[in-house]
């Protein structure tokens, strides 16, 4: 990995400079934080350039942070076949902002995004599909959100569930 | 009477399972069909979510390990060391020789029983039982390995993180030579029934095509993505383990069709009997486990004559052990193909998140553009040559 260090870590910092908010290294991975509307950017410069060649969306992530803010950050795992390194890169979002959708860039991203969307109610924009994946429809609330209760709230399929008073309806709007 | 016929044709929507001997688990699909042609297959996906990345959050990081056997339940112990790796790499430690080699035998064991399960169940579904009958006779063999190893069949819960849970023993290494010594010439009774079938040809060859270019798009891994011609094995361009010193050869394909993807199947089979081989002839003695009480909890004989030993045991399954703040990504080349583990510490004895990039989602997306234009008796043929697994689809 040190090898790839300054590819991975210095050339990216150069190029966009203020785009990236944060780098990270850690175990031999590199992470960059970035903002949000250079995104797209990025990801495109990462996917074309020569020397990167980031071909493989491998996945994304959303993670909650609650009760931090922004409160959610979405982790994109790219790696390149051809080249044979892996990039981490990381978005914050607002609980009710949207982020751009990267579809455009790599197909692959349709089924995991709707899959961040399913589970903590992050909206991405441009998407051409986004409803819910693993969840019924008609489903409330995100199940991986941090004030989500892990047996999920009583009703009555599940007796076991919490109570949906004091849980605090904060963000428990259905799909 | 061309004309007649188009108006005679109507375009219906036909839901396929979830309750459908052919859609491997709970598979359902959305399939618009014109006449007999799939002009459009949606597959709906989640009967199985099971919630397992919320339960993660929730547990020590040693109590999700058997989680992970219910993921790809046809070949678990893949999915134990994609997990234990991820953990290891969070605490920077490295499992000791001797179970760097008995965690290669075990993934590639498991490999067979997957791909064994995907041939088996393939065959099965177009109509072809013997090989179904066959594969599971070889199965059981593997199967008899891991209960002789671990004590269990199906979901082993075998590796821990810093090692293993028992040592392999001498009569394993017979039997598992026995075994592999065996395998290939079961694998040529597999070849004989299918490869230069007929039938088989007619429907698996340029069946379910799709182009490098898209399987990359889309983030297909595996044989699936091999079989487009891309030659992409974790084991060789990322190697974990023990792999860079084992040889093996990565069979590529070149149609990126449904039989392309069969007989790359067939030739890891054989690629593993040959890593298990070689792991088993150069073995090193050694621990099991890595010297590390803070994690690895002391032998089961110690436990029942030592009173520090049972406090140790009793301190190490209650309270767990905590790991460093960060996040670290850990893959493994599963049969299904890459099988990632994204972990975030918070520096406590919990996992903050856990993500499983589970190679048998991202393969069905697909579904809808292998099915373009076949015929609907062929959307079988393409979801067995996907493999998906619905414990890991699902999650």
């Amino acid at each position: 990995m040190a090898m790839n260090d300054s590819l991975l870590v210095k050339n990216i910092q150069e190029k966009f400079g203020s785009a990236i908010l944060d780098t990270i290294a850690f175990r031999g991975e590199a992470t960059h934080l970035i903002k949000q509307d250079s995104l797209i950017e990025i990801c495109r410069f990462l996917k074309n350039d020569s020397e990167l060649q980031f071909n493989f969306l491998s996945d994304i992530a959303g993670t909650d942070y609650f009760p931090q803010r922004p409160r959610f950050e979405v982790a994109y795992h790219l790696y390149s076949i051809p080249k044979k390194h892996r990039l981490r890169l990381k978005v914050k979002v607002e609980e009710d902002e949207a982020i751009p959708s990267v579809t455009s860039i790599w197909k692959g991203a349709d089924w995991a995004e709707r899959e961040a969307y399913d589970m903590f109610g992050i909206v991405f924009e441009g998407h051409p599909n986004l409803k819910r994946i693993y969840m019924q429809d008609d489903w409330e609330g995100f199940p991986l959100r941090k004030d989500y209760p892990l047996k999920g709230y009583k009703d009555q399929y599940n007796p076991y569930g919490e109570e949906k008073e004091g849980s605090g309806g904060k963000g428990q709007g259905s799909s | 009477m061309a004309n007649n016929e188009e108006i005679l044709t109507k375009e219906i929507t036909l839901s396929m399972g979830p309750q459908h001997p052919s859609t491997h688990g709970v598979l359902h699909m959305l399939l618009d069909i014109k006449g007999e042609k799939i002009l459009k297959a949606t597959p709906d996906i989640g009967y199985l979510h099971r919630g397992t990345e919320k339960i993660a959050e929730n547990l020590l990081y040693h109590q999700f390990v058997p989680y992970t056997d219910r993921l790809e339940y046809w070949s678990a112990m893949g999915n134990n060391l994609a997990y234990v790796l991820a953990v290891e790499k969070l605490l920077g430690i490295e499992a000791p020789e001797r179970a760097k080699y008995i965690r290669v035998i075990m993934a590639e064991l498991s490999r067979i029983t997957g791909h064994l399960t995907c041939i088996g169940a393939w065959a099965l579904d177009l109509g072809a039982m013997t090989v179904l009958l066959y594969a599971f006779r070889e199965r059981e063999m593997v199967l008899d390995l891991f209960e002789m190893i671990c004590g269990a069949r199906v979901t082993h819960n075998y590796l821990r993180i810093g090692g293993v849970r028992y040592d392999m023993q001498p009569l394993f290494k017979e039997k598992c030579m026995d075994f592999v010594n065996l395998f290939p010439k079961k694998i040529d009774e597999y070849e004989q029934l299918l490869t230069g079938n007929r039938i088989w040809l007619k429907r698996n060859k340029g069946i379910g095509v799709i182009s490098a270019e898209d399987a990359l798009s889309l983030g297909l891994s595996g044989p699936i993505l091999r079989s487009t011609g891309v030659k992409w094995d974790i084991r060789k361009d990322e190697p974990y383990l023990v792999y860079d010193r084992l040889d093996f050869d990565v069979p590529v394909g070149e149609n990126g069709d449904c039989f392309d993807r069969y007989i790359l199947r067939i030739e890891e089979m054989r690629q593993a009997a040959r890593i298990i081989k070689q792991a088993l002839e150069q073995i090193p003695d050694g621990r099991p486990c890595i010297d590390m009480p803070d994690v690895v909890p002391p032998p089961r004989k110690d436990i029942e004559t030592n009173m520090e030993s049972l406090i140790h045991h009793f301190k190490l399954v209650s309270h767990g052990f905590k790991a460093p703040k960060g996040e670290v990504y850990a893959s493994v080349e599963a049969p299904k193909g890459e099988l990632g583990f994204y972990i975030i510490s918070d520096g406590s004895e919990r996992p903050f998140r856990v993500k499983i990039r589970a190679p048998s989602f991202v393969n069905l997306q697909a579904v809808d553009p292998m099915c373009k234009d076949v015929y609907l008796a062929d959307v079988v043929a393409v979801v067995s040559s996907l493999d998906p697994v619905f414990g890991e689809a699902d999650k």
